[in-house]
């Protein structure tokens, strides 16, 4: 059965990887006890099977014939390492017949191949234990987010190297350090006992975020695929929330990420220009996605544990979707939020949407202050956010000549050019 | 990029269904709306009742017939859809092949759904439409 619109097969490999590799790579880690040598083995398995199926055709069960194949190839690489490992010793035994069918692919995988690595009640268990190892505190954020997008998302590496911009032997070289790290390490595979899990669900959320951030800055790169690496981390997040649905901030990320999906059909105009917030058409947002927000905001905040610097973020960002119009907007409750924002994760750009967010509700004389703290403090120096905002305060505070050598200084850092338009447009305004 | 599953049947085979347990048939087909919630790319699904509570308005003649239907006059019934978010055909494709509720008259068809971004944003009932969109939360 060849399918017309595929003729060489290699898309209904990536559709069924993208499907199944962290249920794969999850059985096989678990199998194999060996995350590292789980990977190479699926990606073996992959390998295998863009040269069988556009052959062959596609196996009645795709997910089911990797997994044998993976399964055998682990038994040869054990055999490989030594005959004296107790594993192998093990896998012998779990054979059963105590044969072992080496090289070529299986004809038919066997019931019992899959019987020994789909544990129903253990798949579950073995994505979260992927996410979690993917997500280790040991590895650097940049092989975090290659080795989660490529195991648990089941892109490829060039697809990676794509969204990054980066060469396809980068992220390779990435990957393959990474599983030395988590060997080196001595990462177990195994989803972390209940006292530190929600320490190491931190590194899993903020990867995600991650993933997220990197795919909705329009910043470079092609915009589609950006947009498709930020719907990704949502798919991630919905995955995540189904594995741990007790953990509340598992569900204000979930939020926050589809309340900032929502304005993606409205931050860009025609001309391809980035549109702010204050001018976006809201009728151009996403309004099943707004639903989606704030369901899952209400899960997070049904668990009665308050909120989480995550479900902030969600709840700041569900005043705006909410909102018929900038002026419309409830700020007293944003600048509330953002307050809490500030006390649980304190970071100069927290406290500047702050005095945004004062300015909105108490005027622009409220807000100064706390910008000018920021000056103070030399906060966000190189950044041309905090001219640009307090030039913005100073021209709503009636004192042009001050806003005007912000607003210079803020050109002068600013590198966006459409940001640049605004600032010069504010300029040329103050005659 | 959004996907319609649409589940079609021949006449046989929807009659076939009667042969098979209700509950389960509810746990097969609740199984693999399962897998695809948990692998976070379903966004809708409806099924249809039984298509001997239907009518036909047939259009061939001024004024327009209504017939109680579509049962035995089509060569297959539609019985419902699913909506998936997935970034491929081929994506949708494989979760096509995975529907439980197969064999001989059973089919799918895979059908991608265009976003109203697709459509002239200028147009007065485009924009009529978008406004219901905003007003009712739709997709």
């Amino acid at each position: 059965m060849t399918d017309p619109t595929d003729p060489t097969g290699r898309e209904a490999v990536a559709a069924v990887w993208r499907i199944e590799s962290a249920r794969i790579v999850g059985a096989l880690a678990r199998y194999t006890g060996d995350f590292a040598l789980a990977e190479d083995l699926a990606q073996e398995a992959v390998a295998e099977a863009l040269v069988t199926w556009p052959r062959d055709g596609v196996p009645g069960n795709p997910a089911g014939w990797l997994l044998t194949v993976g399964r055998r190839r682990a038994i040869d690489a054990f055999r490989r390492r030594s005959a004296r490992d107790d594993r192998y010793a093990a896998l012998a035994r779990d054979l059963g017949e105590g044969g072992v069918v080496s090289g070529g692919a299986p004809a038919d995988p066997g019931r019992e191949d899959e019987d020994v690595l789909w544990d129903p009640d253990q798949i579950d268990d073995d994505v979260l234990a992927l996410m979690f190892i993917s997500c280790h505190p040991v590895l650097s954020r940049e092989a975090r987010v290659a080795l989660t997008l490529r195991v648990v998302g089941g892109l490829t590496s060039d697809e990676i190297a794509k969204v990054f911009l980066v060469p396809t032997a980068t992220v390779q070289a990435r990957i393959t350090r990474a599983k030395k790290t988590l060997a080196a390490a001595r990462v177990p595979f195994a989803v972390p006992s209940a006292g530190e899990r929600t320490q190491r669900l931190g590194s899993v959320l903020n990867v995600i975020y991650l993933i997220f951030t990197e795919g909705s800055s329009a910043a470079s790169g092609d915009a589609l695929i950006r947009l498709d690496l930020a719907g990704e981390a949502q798919r991630l997040a919905r995955v995540l929330s189904r594995l741990v649905p007790d953990e509340p901030e598992v569900h204000g990320l979930l939020a926050l990420l589809e309340l900032t999906s929502a304005r993606f059909p409205a931050r860009t105009g025609p001309d391809g220009r980035p549109v702010l917030l204050e001018h976006q058409d809201r009728s151009r947002w996403d309004h099943a996605a707004i639903r989606r927000g704030r369901a899952a905001l209400a899960l997070a905040e049904g668990a009665g544990r308050g909120l989480g610097a995550y479900g902030l973020q969600a709840a700041i960002a569900e005043c705006h979707a909410v909102a018929p119009s900038v002026d419309a907007t409830n700020w007293e409750r944003v600048v509330l939020l953002y307050e809490a924002l500030g006390r649980l994760a304190p970071s100069p750009v927290v406290d500047l949407n702050r005095a945004v967010a004062v300015s909105m509700a108490q005027g622009p004389a409220a807000a100064l202050p706390i910008v000018d703290d920021l000056v103070t403090a030399g906060a966000l120096a190189d950044s041309h956010l905090l001219p640009s905002v307090r030039g913005e305060l100073l021209i709503r505070s009636g004192r042009p000549d001050e806003a005007r050598t912000e607003l210079e200084k803020a050109l002068r850092l600013c590198g966006n050019e459409s940001e640049r338009t605004i600032l010069r447009r504010k300029l040329s305004d103050l005659g | 990029m959004k996907y319609m599953l649409i589940m079609r049947a021949t006449d046989e085979a929807f009659a076939s269904m009667a042969d098979i347990d209700f509950q389960e048939m509810l746990e097969t087909v609740g199984k693999f709306n399962d897998e695809m919630i948990r692998a976070g790319v379903l966004v809708a699904a409806e099924g249809l009742a039984d298509p001997s509570e239907g009518v036909v308005v047939d259009y061939s003649s001024e004024p327009p017939v209504v017939t109680d239907g579509p049962y035995g006059e089509t060569k297959e019934l539609f019985g419902g859809f699913y909506i998936l978010n997935v970034t491929s055909k081929e994506e949708a494709i494989e979760w096509a092949k995975r529907q439980p509720v197969t064999g001989p008259g059973f089919k799918t068809e895979v059908r991608r759904v265009p976003t109203i971004d697709e459509f002239p944003q200028d147009n007065e009932w485009v924009q009529k439409e978008r406004a219901w969109r905003e007003a009712t939360g739709q997709l």
